[in-house]
């Protein structure tokens, strides 16, 4: 599966469009994390804990959204892009679209 | 001479969570100060070592006259935060308003780590060129939604990768 987030794929024909595509994942820290990171806010520096998470997440997302399009029978998927929302204390929804296409 | 000390240990428990919040201070400002030369240090490092691949960040940038070996979707992220004693600095900042120096140096470090894990990430590809880099921070954390403070920040960068075939 090709991904990218340009409106083509370089050096290669698009045939045919199936539309959008996405994939989601709300992720909530848990405490663990939250309490090292609340530690680790007073010396400042990077919280890894949550870098981590947050990559998982949003793995997960595209992961979700590679499925959906593979589905359709495309091959590649153009155009992606991420947003992040925060729908809860604590709790982030990490989303990912794009559009799936068929290239030669 | 015992009753002095005496009075000074008195002193220092009945003002135990000012003496806590000064130490929460001084600890914050020296390892905040030497994590910030640290990071910068390795940052400038490692942009050296990997300047001679290309990152623009507008999407038609591709050589028509090079044929396309591979495409690669890449992203790299980082989440940094504050120390304590830049928080206390930055809240008595904002009554007077003005540059939060701060909070640049804080966001600063947060791009330009996201953004050298992209690069990192591609180079293990053997990547020509990258294009169309995009970066979206957003702040999380317990602060995250509230109008005060900043506490953490996630940088998050993504872009696309391409190869030509030699």
């Amino acid at each position: 599966m090709i991904v990218t987030n340009i409106p083509l794929v370089p050096g290669r024909q698009i045939v045919e469009h199936y539309g959008l595509v996405s994939g989601s994942t709300v992720r909530a820290k848990h405490i663990g994390r939250d309490i090292m990171a609340s530690l680790k806010n007073i010396i400042g520096g990077e919280l890894k804990g949550y870098t981590e998470l947050l990559n998982e997440a949003r793995q997960e997302a595209l992961v979700r959204m590679i499925k959906q399009a593979e589905k359709l029978g495309a091959n590649a998927i153009i155009n992606i892009r991420f947003s992040t929302s925060s729908v809860a204390q604590g709790a982030a929804e990490l989303y990912v679209y794009g559009t799936a296409v068929k290239v030669e | 001479m015992n009753n002095e000390n005496l009075a000074i240990m008195q002193v220092i428990l009945n003002n135990l969570d000012i003496v806590f919040f000064i130490f929460l201070v001084f600890l914050g400002y020296i390892s905040g100060t030497i994590a910030e030369k640290n990071h910068y240090k390795s940052i400038k490092k490692r942009e050296e070592f990997l300047i001679n691949i290309p990152i623009v960040n507008s999407g038609d940038f591709i050589e028509e006259s090079k044929e396309i070996e591979n495409i690669y979707f890449v992203s790299g992220s980082c989440v940094v935060a504050l120390d304590y004693f830049k928080m206390v600095f930055a809240a008595i900042k904002q009554i007077f308003g003005g540059r939060i120096q701060s909070y640049e140096t804080l966001i600063d470090r947060g791009r330009r780590e996201a953004i050298l894990r992209l690069k990192e990430k591609a180079a293990k590809k053997n990547v020509d060129i990258i294009i169309n880099l995009r970066i979206e921070t957003s702040s999380i954390g317990q602060n995250a939604g509230q109008k005060r403070g900043i506490g953490s920040v996630e940088v998050f960068a993504y872009a696309t990768a391409i190869s030509y075939k030699k």
